[in-house]
């Protein structure tokens, strides 16, 4: 799925990495939790999450992640958006709760995956 | 070629910066053309050695060796040390203070992710001295 119909389906903000919008993301993984996340490995995976820190910008990087949207409307700071910049990784921000956000993905067709 | 030596200071109170310096291996290691899955899997052994450090550990440094067979990474840090490292090891065991959970830390899962991303891992601990964690992934 291209990123742009994920900013789509969630009818997402664009924060930055409109270069990027046509990339391709194949699985996504939802949490707030980033230790959770860093146990979670697939190739060309993408980040949801509630939790707002210059540290989420780093687990996607650790991760080779593509994309990360802020769920829940919320926004990132400056800091966080030239992080992000920085390492070439499209930042979206929904209104939608998490547990939407994943099940509007899910039902569209991305896949999650289990951690092991 | 000789092994390539990286040496990174870690702050102990700026939580903000912490994976600086897993970025910067992990860029070297891109820059030397390691496969991303060598580069991925040490960046993230790496980050959360240093996110550990920095909650932990009061700061440290981190050495990097690398040569075309193996990566070996040495963190370093003068905290408190770990007390009973088998506990520490287990899957969502947690010593971490709640407003770390709030930064999305503290899961009880870093020691458990460095295990598996690496192929070697020590780790020497004094209760009150520090601890030292070192790792080596393999290029196979």
């Amino acid at each position: 799925m291209k990123i742009s119909e994920i900013k789509n389906i969630l009818e997402a903000d664009l924060i930055c990495g409109e270069e990027f919008l046509s990339n391709e993301i194949f699985t996504a993984c939802g949490s707030d939790m980033m230790s959770d996340v860093l146990a979670y490995v697939k190739e060309q995976a993408m980040l949801l999450s509630g939790l707002v820190n210059p540290q989420v910008v780093r687990t996607a990087e650790m991760m080779d992640m593509k994309c990360i949207v802020f769920v829940r409307g919320k926004q990132p700071d400056a800091d966080i958006i030239e992080l992000a910049k920085e390492r070439d990784i499209v930042l979206l921000r929904t209104q939608f709760e998490m547990f939407t956000s994943c099940g509007l993905l899910y039902k569209n067709g991305l896949k999650g995956g289990c951690g092991r | 070629m000789d092994p390539i030596a990286l040496h990174y200071d870690v702050s102990g109170t700026d939580f903000t910066c912490a994976g600086e310096a897993s970025g910067k291996i992990k860029k070297a290691l891109k820059e030397l053309g390691f496969p991303t899955s060598i580069t991925r899997n040490v960046a993230i052994a790496v980050y959360e050695g240093e996110i550990n450090m920095v909650i932990h550990g009061g700061g440290g440094v981190i050495d990097a060796e690398i040569t075309p067979e193996c990566i070996s990474i040495t963190l370093t840090d003068q905290g408190p040390g770990i007390p009973d490292v088998s506990l520490a090891m287990q899957e969502g065991y947690s010593t971490a203070p709640d407003n770390v959970r709030q930064l999305g830390f503290g899961a009880g899962m870093g020691l458990p992710n460095i295990k598996k991303y690496t192929d070697e891992m020590v780790i020497e601990t004094e209760v009150g001295k520090g601890t030292t964690i070192k790792l080596k992934v393999f290029v196979k």
